[in-house]
């Protein structure tokens, strides 16, 4: 094995192993960037931006950026934190997200995120746009007012799933995601036990039959915040460790 | 409809996938739209998603899809051209055809639609029509040319080029308006003595050359080239290396490749062949912007010509080992495949988004190869360097940013057009030379660099002080600084491409938050709100489009804060929304006051 790299978050020295991105040597200590488009096991895209971090005076994402020795990365600075609570607000601004109504409420990264990250009430001015639903596939349905573009479902249907489900549509703010399909869902081969199916980080992209099954209180964010997992994982394993972290996997 | 031809036209650029782009432009230009089942058909006759097909379709805004009609007006909404009346173009355009701005006829033969700049700013008013370009337009032109669309049949194809442009005629000239030429772009070309020059010595002799002329990247960064083509040349990567030519001139107000590649488009070839031998590679790629589609017959027949005349080909001007070939990359419609890795994703066949770097062009571009992305004009410099050598090209500019520069000046000035200068000549100088007395704003490298005022206008244009980007935008003491900055901010939130928040999300919240105070009902709030906010969206944005995207606000709010001041309200909170704008629809439906 090659020899470890250090790297500088907030002052502090982290011994980390080549080849990991800044985000995973992070997580691998216990240091928890805010993330929503970036999992373990997939390809990180760096759509949501949520993970930006100063490196070495420039910005960057932490999920793609690749460690290198002597990085000095700049993470908890008062003005990251409230950028990231300002893409949080403009996730929820542009979509329609209605946290009460929603079945992933409590499981949902987009609102642990928004409590995590103190973002609790938007004040940017809200789009009010209209987008469908794909109720077609009596597997999976789409709810796109609140999707929130991260890709993730489009990578693991690509990558994992080798099925090609989803692709992008349109540019700007009319960019939303497509179906491999003139019919819908129900014209591509997605089933609920694919990868893509699960992927959603918000209540977007739902498994039919599957709604409100957790009791509150009990549901994957009610008794500790997101970034737990991953805070208490480096408790056990020593604050040095190079061990891969389990991930945040709520499905 | 069945599009039986569809199989034929993908066969033509072998079924391949990087072609999508070139591909589609066949379907459009053969069924004057690409439809749902075109789309379909084209899938199955490549062997990929539909999905795939639709991401590339409905990201670039030349093609069009169902619902759009065969010919469609193409309305630049800059504020350079509208200086010269494209309002009352466009309202003449919406009474001739009976159809309002973004709308078909019921007929699905015109539609009308804004588009961003057209790099026409120096002759303006101009449209696009398709591919085809018309100039110097006045609203008494609009029937004539609408009359011969409509009795020519090609509505029925929705051809492209040139076809349009020989059944109208004499409209469509394009002049190149070089006020001032200099010594590097627009002498007479002797073809082949740069590339001798550089064939008559090893590659790494010639990126001495360029190296020891300093010359940077003109695209806006300032990349030193040398260095640039070194990293492609040593790439650790194995794979064949790729010279990209950059003529994406996407900034609004820039028209300068336009007018390079009409005078002296053999300086650009010859330059990407010599970059060619340098980083060693046998492939070109020359990347046209859409709204330059007028120009590919014409840069077509000099590529052409130059393989004749053993300039490009095999055994390149007789070179044992030096094989190089150039082929035109036609654009579709997006500001953002200037940046070199949508460019890159672009001519691969894909939506122009952005890549993450590392990995760089120069150790993965273009299909993951080493690729050298450069500005034309860059490459028209090293086309004369290697020709005329680099202590004659040192002698223009400044210590750090060295030659001359083409600008592109258009707005309220008496000669807009093309002016070579040294690179730091002041902003006064160059507006001097343009005929702007007593202009009150300049913007400097389009809507993504700066605009400023008279204070400023001692500044030099270059690498040391203001970005030189290519452009200048002269803005006169009547004009309302503040509507043009609007006009600017729609523009950036039209071209995000999307892929990040802060940008796709982020950029019409400026538009938003700035229509608050430019229409009177911002307190001194409101305008601190905006610009905490911009900075997050340009801290956070993945590339050059989304952090610099609010600079048209930001710039102005340092430069004028006054225009800011005279227009908010001197109260501490007011509504985002007007309660009798809210309420009109309901009083009007109600017929009384509430």
């Amino acid at each position: 094995m090659s020899e470890l790299v250090t790297i500088f978050v907030d002052g502090a020295e982290i011994q980390t192993s080549p080849g990991k991105t800044v985000l995973q040597a992070c997580d691998a200590v216990g240091v928890f960037i805010p993330r929503l488009c970036y999992r373990p096991d997939l390809i990180p895209a760096g759509r949501c931006r949520l993970c930006t971090v100063r490196i070495n005076g420039r910005y960057a994402g932490a999920c793609y950026t690749p460690v290198a020795n002597g990085m000095v990365i700049e993470h908890q600075t008062p003005e990251l934190q409230r950028d990231r609570a300002r893409i949080i607000e403009m996730l929820f601004v542009e979509g329609n997200h209605i946290c009460p109504e929603c079945e992933k409420t409590g499981n949902c990264d987009l609102q642990a995120c928004a409590y995590r990250l103190n973002m609790l009430a938007p004040t940017l001015p809200y789009r009010y746009v209209t987008r469908d639903i794909d109720a077609t596939n009596p597997e999976v349905f789409i709810d796109r007012s609140r999707c929130i573009l991260c890709g993730m479902c489009d990578v693991a249907s690509r990558h994992v799933d080798k099925k090609t489900v989803f692709a992008f549509e349109n540019r700007n703010g009319e960019m939303r995601i497509a179906v491999d399909s003139r019919k819908g869902l129900i014209g591509t081969p997605i089933r609920a036990s694919d990868k893509a199916a699960q992927v959603c980080p918000v209540g977007s992209i739902l498994i039919k039959g599957t709604a409100f099954q957790s009791p509150y209180g009990e549901r994957t964010y009610d008794s500790r915040p997101i970034g737990a997992d991953i805070e208490e994982a480096s408790k056990i394993h020593g604050a040095v460790s190079v061990a891969e972290p389990e991930g945040n996997d709520q499905t | 409809m069945e599009e039986t031809e569809i199989p034929s036209l993908v066969e033509k650029y072998n079924n391949s996938r990087t072609r999508l782009l070139d591909i589609l432009q066949a379907v459009q230009n053969q069924y004057g739209m690409i439809s749902e089942s075109s789309i379909d058909q084209i899938a199955t006759a490549m062997g990929i998603h539909r999905a795939d097909v639709l991401d590339a379709v409905s990201f670039y805004s030349f093609f069009r899809r169902q619902g759009q009609g065969h010919a469609s007006i193409r309305i630049p909404r800059c504020p350079a051209c509208s200086a010269f009346e494209s309002e009352q173009l466009a309202e003449k355009f919406q009474k001739t055809l009976g159809i309002k701005m973004g709308s078909t006829t019921s007929d699905s033969r015109f539609s009308l639609q804004w588009t961003s700049c057209i790099g026409l700013c120096d002759q303006g008013p101009a449209i696009l029509v398709n591919g085809s370009v018309f100039t110097r337009l006045s609203p008494e032109k609009v029937d004539s040319i609408t009359n011969k669309l409509k009795t020519t049949g090609i509505l029925d194809h929705g051809q492209e080029f040139p076809q349009i442009q020989n059944a109208c005629g004499p409209n469509s000239k394009v002049d190149s308006n070089i006020i001032l030429p200099g010594p590097v772009f627009f002498q007479p070309i002797q073809k082949g003595a740069g590339l001798w020059k550089a064939l008559s010595g090893s590659p790494e002799r010639v990126i001495d050359e360029i190296c020891s002329s300093r010359l940077r990247g003109r695209g806006g960064a300032g990349f030193p080239t040398a260095n640039k083509w070194n990293l492609t040349r040593y790439s650790r990567n194995t794979a064949q290396r790729v010279v990209v030519g950059n003529a994406d001139e996407g900034e609004p107000g820039t028209f300068k490749d336009r007018v390079l590649l009409s005078e002296a488009a053999d300086l650009v070839f010859e330059g990407m062949t010599i970059a060619g031998y340098a980083i060693g590679a046998q492939e070109g790629i020359f990347y046209l912007r859409a709204e330059y589609a007028w120009l590919w017959p014409h840069l077509n027949e000099i590529i052409t010509k130059r393989r004749t005349q053993h300039l490009l080909g095999d055994h390149v001007c007789g070179h044992e080992n030096f094989h190089f070939d150039i082929r035109i990359q036609l654009g579709a419609g997006a500001y953002i495949c200037g940046e070199e890795t949508a460019l890159l994703e672009s001519s691969e066949g894909k939506r122009g988004a952005p890549r993450d770097r590392p990995p760089y062009p120069t150790d993965a571009g273009y299909l993951g190869k080493p690729t050298a992305v450069n500005n034309v004009e860059t490459l028209a410099c090293v086309t004369r360097i290697l020709e005329k050598g680099s202590e004659w090209f040192t002698q223009y500019g400044t210590k750090d940013s060295v030659g001359t520069k083409l600008f592109s000046v258009s707005g309220d000035c008496d000669r807009p057009g093309i002016f070579e200068v040294p690179l730091g000549i002041t902003v006064y100088d160059l507006l001097a030379l343009a005929g702007a007395i007593n202009s009150a704003a300049a913007m400097v490298s389009g809507p993504s660099g700066e605009i400023i005022g008279p204070k400023d206008f001692g500044r030099k244009l270059c690498h040391e002080d203001l970005r030189a980007g290519g452009s200048i935008m002269v803005f006169g003491q009547q004009r309302d600084l503040l509507a043009i900055v609007q006009e600017f901010q729609k523009f950036f939130s039209e071209e995000s491409c999307g892929y990040c928040t802060p940008c796709r999300a982020g950029t019409p919240i400026l538009e938003t938050m700035f229509a608050k105070i430019v229409e009177g009902r911002g307190t001194h709030g409101d305008w601190e709100e905006l610009l905490d906010f911009a900075g997050t969206v340009k801290r956070t944005s993945r590339c050059g489009l989304g952090q610099s995207a609010a600079n048209p606000i930001v710039s102005t709010s340092r430069n004028f804060p006054e225009l800011y001041q005279t227009r908010l309200q001197a109260v501490d909170f007011t509504s985002r929304v007007s309660l009798d704008e809210a309420l009109a629809d309901a009083r009007q439906i109600m017929e009384k006051q509430i």
